[in-house]
């Protein structure tokens, strides 16, 4: 991958004028991730608040050609362009290369969007899936989805007197992807712009279906300070709630290790969203919220080759 | 702010032909607070470019120099100045 | 010489979709038309076509996906029916929305619940606002004809709108029927070749499909569909003209028979409109003055000519296979007699429903609609506005 100031010199793909929210994590992973494509991208947009502040009509952030047609579909879509594409090129109508890629939000893409990813993952056709994972439907005001891990506040799981926020653990969409024997699966964060760049390439040049999953925080919606966006990130990443990792044709690769695992307590109490769960009635929410991470932990870390020996 | 047109001037198919043209919508606005670059401590490491969300960070990649910000579009959330390895290279001040 | 084939009206259309060759098919099986996917996908499988065909999980996904072709600037198609034609009902507004001319074909056929596989009309009619182009085919042959039609009018720079092309399920989706077919050159002339106008393939000129519209634009790219779509009666009647100098077979918005001192008339829509033709001439034998008025194209509606063609009768039995619950008649009754209030004279109205979820509908039931609808008139009054064909009680 190019150091920054190479990445510096491709085109301006999202430009400035946007509009969402000032410290929003998700355009800071699509900056980054279309830096690191060395070819023209054609990108599919899944709704939500990527979609809604990039495009508020009549003006656009994007300047190359983008397609959002409504929530559920942004796979389908970007597969129809691609095999569009691909029918004008067996007829020698168009020769460039070009690389194909859909965003969607976690609702986008673990809820309604599911169907349609796992449908385009299985015919194969050659295109990049991002989901910028926030962990909840914010464009729609902060409403949970199978993303939101247990006990977030959010106001479909609002903390009351018998219920402690969400009361599921969220689902784990990569291991999904990876059981679609896809060619390349990541989880990737904004915070780490090396780590998401590599990765944003290597799924780029992948000759198939690319799946990244880039957490990606709302400030709004965690309730944390804009500037601390970077860090809530990659505290995720170091309480290993959000390990960095990818699968490459089958082979789990760890692609960063903390250097000490800090305990889930950490990321949680920089975030508004968990702050009950510092009550001694929600208390042991943590505890289960920390076996979780352990047990997902370890699998993860045998599955790379990292147990300790 | 542009003219809203009637609806006999409108592409059809209710599309947008000016590529990037929300350049046009200054977003600079919004901020409360506003970073200010000290270049004599500054690396040019690129961080700030790297992971400003909103592009507002004006570089010279030939050259490999951070410039300045872009103050049309910087909506002063701050994590250019959480990122910079460089102590004091940019300092976040109220906006009057 | 025309080559003719038998044909039933799914292999009809493969056929068609075969000699049009189109970039991408995308779509999802379900009966009555699985037939139709399942002829294509051989043609795809023996090389007959070289088009990219998408087999998509779902009928959302098959739309999703054409959309998103078209919007690439090739030519698209699909087929669906019923419930398939309703998981589509998000993406079919977004299609006609985004001027995307895609053709689909449509084999009409009731809406759930109960589930029912046969044909009626309740599928694409709870489409008809959706901004699509909709035309119906009495036979086999009509739904040849029309898909090769749907391109070149679809595609027409002035129209540029999806269209779907019907045919009722299992009447004419699964009986066999001569067929006349073009020769492919014939086909390939006719629709000429296709050029996306704001292709998204075209990196030099990125453009953005489907931002979003506050209160400040909504309106007017609404009004700007309004009148895309109301302006392409014309272009169908001119392809229908074209068609009929290649083909010898001519099409118009609507067909009139046995009209021209005709008194009493049936609407109809498809493969009824063939059975109405049996009862006209057998009440005409009986001296009774009755004709038929089959729509061909239902949206855009044609207004005028359907002022023209029903304002001299006395009495008219609009034949609906759907129902639009709780409203005042069925969709084609309420657009008939709405289009009929500023004509020079107003005949007298009555709705008949009929042919849900398949029940046959037969000459006799025609017969009966246009006696009833004879005794209303001479009553002078109309009791009951509507009324049911083959309905036990
Ligand atoms: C079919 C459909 N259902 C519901 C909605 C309403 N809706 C729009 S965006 C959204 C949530 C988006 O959440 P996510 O995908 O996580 O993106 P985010 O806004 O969080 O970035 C919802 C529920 C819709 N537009 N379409
Ligand atoms: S609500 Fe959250 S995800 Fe949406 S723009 Fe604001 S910060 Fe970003
Ligand atoms: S992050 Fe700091 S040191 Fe690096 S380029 Fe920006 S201002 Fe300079
Ligand atoms: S304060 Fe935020 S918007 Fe402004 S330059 Fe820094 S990172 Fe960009
Ligand atoms: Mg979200």
């Amino acid at each position: 991958m190019p150091p920054l100031k190479e990445l510096a010199k491709r085109p301006e793909r999202l430009t400035s004028g946007h509009r969402l929210c000032a410290g929003c994590g998700a355009p800071i992973a699509i900056r980054l991730i279309l830096a690191a494509a060395d070819k023209p991208v054609v990108a599919a947009n899944a709704t939500g608040c990527l979609e809604v502040s990039t495009t508020i009509f009549p003006y656009t952030a994007w300047n190359i050609p983008w397609i959002h047609s409504a929530f559920e579909n942004a796979a389908a879509t970007i597969t129809g362009v691609e095999t569009m594409y691909r029918a004008k090129k067996k007829r020698g109508e168009i020769d460039e290369d070009i690389y194909f890629v859909a965003f969607g939000g976690d609702g986008g893409t673990y809820d309604i969007g599911l169907q349609s990813l796992s449908g385009a993952w299985e015919r194969g056709h050659r295109f990049v899936y991002v989901c910028y994972n926030n962990e909840a439907y914010m464009n729609t005001g902060i409403q949970r989805s199978s993303a939101t891990p247990l006990g977030a506040w959010t106001t479909t799981s609002p903390v009351g007197k018998v219920l402690p926020g969400k009361t599921q653990w969220r689902k784990n969409l990569t291991e999904i992807a990876v059981a679609h024997d896809i060619p390349y699966v990541a989880q990737s964060v904004p915070s780490n712009w090396r780590d998401l760049t590599l990765k944003a390439e290597k799924a780029f040049h992948t000759e198939g279906p690319a799946f990244l999953n880039v957490l990606a925080s709302c400030n709004r919606g965690w309730r944390h300070l804009p500037a601390d966006t970077l860090k809530v990130n990659q505290l995720a990443v170091d309480c290993c709630i959000w390990p960095l990792y990818e699968v490459e044709n089958g082979e789990y690769r760890l692609t960063y290790k903390p250097r000490e695992k800090k305990p889930v307590e950490e990321w949680l109490k920089v975030q508004g969203r968990f702050q009950h769960l510092f009550s001694p009635a929600y208390r042991y929410l943590i505890d289960e919220f920390q076996a979780y991470v352990d047990r997902e932990w370890e699998r993860l870390l045998e599955k790379c080759g990292e147990t300790k020996k | 702010m542009s003219e809203l047109k009637g609806w006999k001037e409108l592409v059809p198919g209710g599309l947008i032909v000016e590529a990037g043209n929300a350049k046009e919508y200054k977003t600079g606005d919004w901020r409360t607070e506003k970073p200010e670059l000290n270049p004599e401590k500054c690396i040019h490491c690129f961080f700030c470019w790297a992971y400003c969300p909103d592009n507002a960070v004006i570089v010279d990649a030939e050259a490999g120099k951070m410039l300045a910000f872009n103050y049309d579009y910087c909506k002063g959330c701050g994590i250019c100045a959480a990122a910079c390895p460089a102590k004091g290279a940019i300092t976040m001040v109220p906006e009057r | 010489m025309a080559k003719v084939v038998g044909f039933n009206g799914n292999a009809a259309v493969a056929y068609a979709m075969k000699q049009i060759n189109p970039d991408v098919v995308a779509a999802y099986p379900i009966t009555p038309q699985t037939d139709c996917v399942e002829r294509f996908a051989e043609y795809v499988s023996e090389g007959l076509v070289d088009s990219e065909f998408i087999t998509v999980e779902s009928e959302h996904s098959a739309m999703s996906a054409c959309i998103g072709a078209a919007a690439a600037g090739g030519r698209v198609m699909t087929a669906t029916a019923a419930n398939g034609l309703a998981l589509m009902w998000e993406m079919l507004y977004i299609a006609a929305s985004m001027r995307l001319p895609i053709v689909m074909m449509v084999t009409n056929r009731a809406l759930s619940g109960n589930i029912n596989i046969h044909c009626d009309h309740a599928d694409t009619m709870g489409a008809r606002d959706a901004g699509w182009i909709h035309l119906f085919s009495e036979n086999a042959q009509e739904a040849y004809d029309n898909t090769i039609q749907a391109i070149k009018i679809a595609e027409d720079l002035g129209v540029r709108l999806p269209i779907m092309v019907t045919q009722d399920g299992f009447i004419i989706s699964h009986a066999v029927e001569r067929v006349e077919i073009l020769e492919d050159e014939e086909v390939k002339n006719f629709i000429g070749a296709y050029k996306g106008r704001y292709p998204l393939l075209d990196l030099n000129n990125p453009v953005t499909y489907g931002p979003i519209d506050l209160f400040d634009y909504y309106f007017e790219h609404k009004r700007s569909q309004i009148e895309a779509i109301d302006n392409c009666l014309p272009v169908i009647e001119r392809v229908g003209k074209e068609f009929g100098e290649l083909s010898g077979r001519n099409y118009e918005l609507l067909e009139g028979y046995r009209l021209e001192d005709a008194e009493y008339a049936v609407v109809a829509l498809g493969s009824t409109c063939g059975t109405a033709r049996e009862a006209i001439d057998s009440l005409r034998e009986k001296g009774k003055k009755v004709g038929l008025l089959k729509m061909r194209c239902f949206r855009p509606f044609p207004r005028e000519s359907v002022i023209e063609a029903l304002s001299p009768l006395k009495g008219i039995a609009v034949l609906d296979r759907s129902v639009s619950f709780g409203g005042f008649g069925g969709p084609l009754f309420t657009e008939v007699r709405s289009a009929l209030y500023d004509a020079p004279s107003r005949p007298s109205i009555i709705n008949f429903f009929y042919g849900l979820g398949g029940r046959d509908i037969y000459p006799e039931d025609i017969e009966k609609a246009l006696e009833k609808t004879e005794e209303v008139v001479k009553a002078g009054k109309i009791e009951q506005h509507i009324d049911y064909l083959g309905l036990r009680e």
